[in-house]
């Protein structure tokens, strides 16, 4: 098992797991993995950043990560 | 020259120069562009292009700038060039009362020196960004919803919005500013970024959010800068 945190934005904010700030997974999880876990649709997010670096859906969340997920802003 | 006094020595006469040369069309004349309109004739850019096809409604007034009760239902790109008239009358505008769509796009940014995205939808946004690649102009591009805002700045040989909204081929949700609404200091700071970008990369100095994006979530109060490539 891993241990992430996770930090959501604005809609997302909903999905915030209740178990605390960090989060725990198994090992080799990915980012579309722990969006499915969170019940989160990859349609809703645009932007995952891992540790302050934008990742791909297959990125496998490594222990001790810091995970943004982060949703299409564009009002002006 | 006093009017611009203050700016100095943050800036150089040289620079102020440059800022009085420089022509900047600013689209989307709403929160954003309100705040960016203002600090940009303020610090002194020469020529101002100016776009919006909406006009104000009661509910621009808990958050735009430019919105008084008086103009509600009058045009905003009438209102931010009688601002800037009324703050800096050595300013040059040109303002348009219209939407960007891809029979003005290219016509609006040509002859400028750099865009400033102030829009409300992301498909505009792509517009924009494609009509200041074909000009090679940067673009520095904004935005909110809630209290979370963010900023970018894109040069024509940077891959853009792409690297935030997704591939171009992926549909193209509304943000969720839809859902959560703009407060009032929203705007203003992220505004006040865009314009801080806008006048670096035309004093070319200092350090700019290319492939960069600043992410700002003032109900966390969470300042991150997230490496895009």
């Amino acid at each position: 098992m891993i241990e992430i945190e996770i930090r959501l934005f604005a809609t997302l904010v909903k999905y915030r797991p209740k178990e605390s700030d960090t989060f725990k997974l198994p090992d080799r999880t990915t980012i579309a993995g722990l969006l499915s876990k969170l019940n989160i649709a990859e349609k809703e997010v645009k932007l995952i950043f891992v540790n302050g670096k934008k990742q791909p859906m297959e990125y496998e969340v490594q222990n001790r990560d810091r995970v943004g997920i982060f949703p299409p802003v564009g009002g002006g | 020259m006093e009017r611009y006094s203050r700016n100095l020595n943050t800036l150089s006469q040289d620079e102020q120069v440059i800022l009085s040369k420089s022509r900047v069309a600013v689209i989307g004349l709403g929160g954003l562009g309100g705040g960016v309109v203002e600090m940009l004739a303020r610090i002194g850019v020469g020529a101002l292009v100016l776009m919006d096809g909406d006009s104000f409604e009661t509910s621009n007034l808990n958050r735009q700038i430019l919105a008084t009760e008086a103009l509600v239902g009058h045009s905003k790109a009438g209102a931010a060039r009688d601002r800037v008239g009324a703050v800096n009358r050595t300013v040059q505008v040109t303002a348009f009362h219209d939407f960007l769509d891809g029979q003005n796009a290219d016509a609006t940014v040509k002859g400028c020196d750099l865009a400033i995205d102030c829009l409300d939808s992301i498909e505009a946004r792509f517009l924009l960004e494609d009509a200041c690649r074909r000009a090679e102009i940067p673009l520095v591009s904004g935005a909110i919803a809630g209290t979370l805002g963010q900023v970018i700045t894109i040069f024509p040989q940077d891959p853009g919005l792409t690297l935030i909204y997704g591939d171009r081929s992926s549909p193209r949700a509304d943000g969720v500013e839809k859902e959560m609404g703009n407060l009032s200091y929203t705007p203003m700071l992220v505004a006040a970024i865009e314009t801080s970008e806008a006048v670096k990369v035309l004093l070319n100095r200092g350090e700019l959010l290319r492939n960069r994006l600043l992410i700002v979530d003032l109900m966390a109060l969470s300042f991150d800068i997230v490496q895009l490539t």
